[in-house]
């Protein structure tokens, strides 16, 4: 076929991606510069609108908090591998980005006296790890849902332009500067090159690269894989979150603030379990430590009548609290359980949920290439894609919506700062040449291979391998199956051969990158020789501060991958054994 | 299980008019419609296209009409749905391809109704105090995710497209109930024109089609209380028949 036409644009920023951190992105940077947002979805589609349980910051409206506390507690959870001057910025500003959301008109629950209500989270305490907080500022069981709105609701209101439905192909990288990115447009199957003088980049993560997975069908790491391409490296990505309480084979997330207002997880004996696992905070305890947990319930036999998932009881809670704290994940459960959770227990396994890795950034989101943090001018990230790193090894509950709009603003404000001393950069005269061979090579192949196949092969590796625990044994054949994958991904085929929503190339397209990342995942977790946070080695069982507490730096090199490392900003909190 | 499924197709580059099409997949009875969807896709024919991301009924992606009635695809299970499965575009918006909707008008709509907080007062250095009972007042129409279900169920926009529709209504009403909000005047004044409040005849389709469960038809019957109330009559008389 003939090469497609490419449409010109010039801005002075562009953002990747309409969730919580490009939209708030957008909103600073159009403060003092031209921003355009292309989004492959329409901006209320993007995945922070399933965010359910709530936002963390310390305003101490129901008790005493401080953000100082709020620290420690992300610090522990990520098992002292996040950089602590980065968490000390997120959990300071976290309490102002809160009361900014609520001047924007963010509808959260409020207290009798017309405060912010917030509740319990889990690995959240007072006074360095005492007993749980209330932390957690919520809007019912959908705080994503009115971030994302009413985020996107201000970006209408300042007349922030954007191009839905337009798809990133390539990053225009050149002489060691971003200069603008190739994007495609679904309606029409053109390609448009965006000029510009800086690029953020706020494209989600890829929980896709797993079988169960709360993520949406879109989650395909594509910011991070086509950085990754372009000679970016990719930080800790030997980290991903399962998320205790996913619906039992769909993998559809039931929010850990069904366990903050008092939910309790039992196995097949109705055991309250995590009672041996965190006497102190149980079913609240981190993530990392509640999935672990499950996973050893199961296997020695103690799941649900022996089977594969235990069950989340919120049959002793007053029915009306559900309703009224909880109505969504009532809903879903009712839906696709038939179940009421009011009267019966509702059957959960662990799914595949965050990335804490990703690209490297510094605490203005501006994209850091090598163990020195040298920023690589005109290329910003922020949220999941991003790694800052303010989750280490295990990211806590709320702190992701924490991340999104304390670090999305920042990048945002950066850019409109720094704009008027950027030029902008010269391009090359084929810079679309590299988009264009990608796509017509995938339209025009007849090697017959199916990227559904090859993507359900992926997701069920990386699920029997790469998930909660990984051994050498298992990692090593992931490792071959994935390079098998990869080897007939070049023979993918697509029937589809028309422009208009090509959604056919677009799976095809999001397929390289899940295979793409699910290989650096793996081999990642090959060479960390340790366990920590949600990176939990059965050949490796403990942590290994003498050799491990440092950052991975995995780099594309010349079709392998090139492994370095950087230290761990730690400023207020040394290292301790994590318990709880 | 075995599942017939018959599916409106229609390539903008091939076809001159939708027709439907059949397929037979195998899933289990409590599988989704828009993993029937996924199984025509992945095992059948690669090249149809429909909208999806978070498939749990959240980001309102996968607005169609299933056995003539508007639903998320996510949403709906196969077991309560009668066979043979019939799926087609949402009614009422132009049909870019297969289901796949140009929406383009929809988010104009959306736009017109001013869906932001407008308030001209310096916040405080903390929250602005709402009581819960305040917040109450709006809470069932912050539930909208905006998937058109509603407006592409409603006669009166199939009949006027210059209505602005359940949805925009859905998302002034928020805005317009809520305590902090200055905005009232504005918007009512929009919701007050002939493309207003007034072409909604209260036919409840709207609220049958909402997969968040808002009682949209109550919502906008609010506004049009709210609009009596400000004017001693209303400005704009009920439209005759259209």
């Amino acid at each position: 076929m003939s090469l497609p036409p490419v449409v010109r644009h010039q801005y002075d920023a562009v953002i990747v991606g309409a969730g919580g951190a490009g939209l708030m992105a957008a909103l600073e940077a159009s403060k003092g510069c031209r921003v355009a947002v292309a989004s492959k979805l329409y901006p209320t589609r993007s995945h922070t609108g399933t965010a359910q349980g709530g936002i963390g910051a310390a305003l101490g409206n129901l008790e005493s908090d401080r953000w100082e506390w709020h620290m420690f507690d992300t610090v522990k959870g990520g098992d002292y591998l996040c950089d602590q001057d980065a968490v000390e910025i997120m959990c300071q500003e976290a309490i102002e980005v809160v009361y900014d959301l609520e001047h924007m008109g963010l509808p959260f629950n409020r207290t009798p006296e017309g405060k912010i209500d917030q509740r319990r989270f889990g690995g959240h305490t007072i006074e360095f790890g005492k007993a749980p907080v209330r932390r957690s500022c919520y809007a019912a069981d959908r705080t994503g849902h009115m971030i994302l709105q009413t985020l996107y609701q201000q970006c209408i209101k300042r007349g922030v332009e954007f191009f839905d439905e337009f798809r990133l192909i390539d990053l225009l990288i050149q002489d060691g500067r971003c200069g603008g990115l190739i994007a495609l447009c679904l309606a029409t199957g053109e390609l448009h090159l965006f000029h510009a003088k800086a690029v953020l980049l706020a494209t989600g993560g890829f929980g896709r690269m797993y079988k169960v997975t709360s993520n949406a069908h879109t989650l395909t790491g594509d910011g991070c894989a086509i950085a990754f391409r372009r000679g970016v490296p990719l930080e800790d990505m030997e980290f991903f979150q399962f998320h205790p309480t996913g619906i039992h084979k769909l993998g559809i997330l039931i929010t850990e603030g069904a366990r903050g207002e008092g939910g309790i997880l039992r196995n097949g004996k109705g055991e309250r379990f995590m009672e041996r696992y965190a006497p102190t905070l149980l079913d609240l305890a981190p993530r990392d430590m509640v999935s672990r947990a499950i996973y050893r319930e199961i296997r020695e036999g103690r799941g649900i009548q022996g089977r594969d998932y235990v069950h989340l009881d919120l049959t002793h809670l007053d029915p009306a609290v559900v309703e009224r704290k909880l109505p969504d994940i009532t809903d879903f459960v009712r839906t696709y359980l038939g179940i009421n959770p009011v009267k019966e227990a509702i059957p959960c396994q662990p799914t595949a949920h965050y990335a804490m890795g990703g690209i490297p950034t510094n605490v203005n989101a501006q994209v850091v290439i090598d163990a020195d943090n040298s920023p690589l001018p005109g290329l910003y990230a922020a949220g999941e894609c991003a790694c800052v790193s303010v989750h280490g090894a295990n990211r806590l509950g709320t702190n992701s919506l924490v991340d999104i709009v304390v670090f999305g603003r920042r990048g945002g404000r950066h850019i409109a700062q720094q704009i008027s001393k950027l030029d902008l950069p010269p391009l090359s005269a084929d810079a679309q040449g590299r988009a264009q061979e990608e796509t017509s090579r995938l339209m025009s192949n007849l090697g017959g291979e199916s990227a559904a196949r090859i993507r359900a092969e992926l997701q069920q590796v990386m699920m029997d391998h790469a998930s909660v625990y990984r051994e050498e044994r298992g990692l090593k054949e992931a490792l071959a199956a994935i390079a098998a994958l990869r080897s007939r991904y070049r023979r993918v085929d697509v029937s589809d051969k028309s422009m208009r929503f090509n959604t056919e190339l677009e799976e095809a397209l999001e397929l390289g990158y899940l295979l793409d990342l699910s290989w650096v995942t793996v081999v990642a977790a090959l060479e960390r020789r340790e366990s920590r946070g949600a990176h939990s080695r059965e050949d490796f069982p403990t942590r290994d501060d003498a050799h491990w507490l440092k950052h991975s730096l995995a780099f594309a090199s010349n079709g392998t991958i090139r492994f370095d490392s950087k230290p761990v900003s730690i400023t207020r909190f040394q290292p301790q054994e994590r318990k709880y | 299980m075995q599942l017939d499924i018959q599916i409106k197709r229609f390539n903008p580059e091939q076809d001159r008019e939708p027709q439907w099409r059949e397929y037979t997949v195998t899933l289990e009875p409590t599988d989704r419609v828009l993993d029937a969807l996924h199984a025509v896709k992945w095992h059948h024919d690669g090249s149809l296209a429909f909208r999806r991301s978070c498939a749990h009924g959240i980001c309102g992606s996968d607005g169609m009409m299933i056995n003539g009635r508007n639903r998320l695809a996510c949403k709906v299970l196969i077991k309560d749905l009668r066979q043979p499965i019939m799926v087609e575009p949402m009614r009422g918006f132009p049909v870019v391809k297969d289901l796949i909707v140009d929406m383009a008008g929809f988010f104009d709509k959306y736009r017109s109704v001013r869906p932001y907080l407008i308030s001209d007062e310096a916040p405080p250095r903390t929250e602005r105090l709402q009581s819960p009972a305040e917040r109450e007042r709006y809470e069932d129409t912050t539930k909208c995710i905006l998937c058109g279900a509603c407006t592409t169920s409603c006669p009166s926009f199939w009949a006027n497209s210059a209505y602005v529709g359940p949805a925009a209504i859905v998302q002034a009403h928020r805005f317009i109930f809520d305590s902090r909000d200055q905005g009232r005047a504005e918007r009512s004044a929009i919701l007050n024109q002939a493309s207003g409040v007034w072409r909604c005849r209260t036919i409840f389709n709207c609220t049958d089609a909402c997969p968040r469960g808002i009682n949209v038809t109550k919502a906008i019957g609010e506004v049009k209380k709210l609009l009596v109330k400000a004017a001693t009559r209303p400005p704009h008389p009920p439209p005759t028949r259209d």
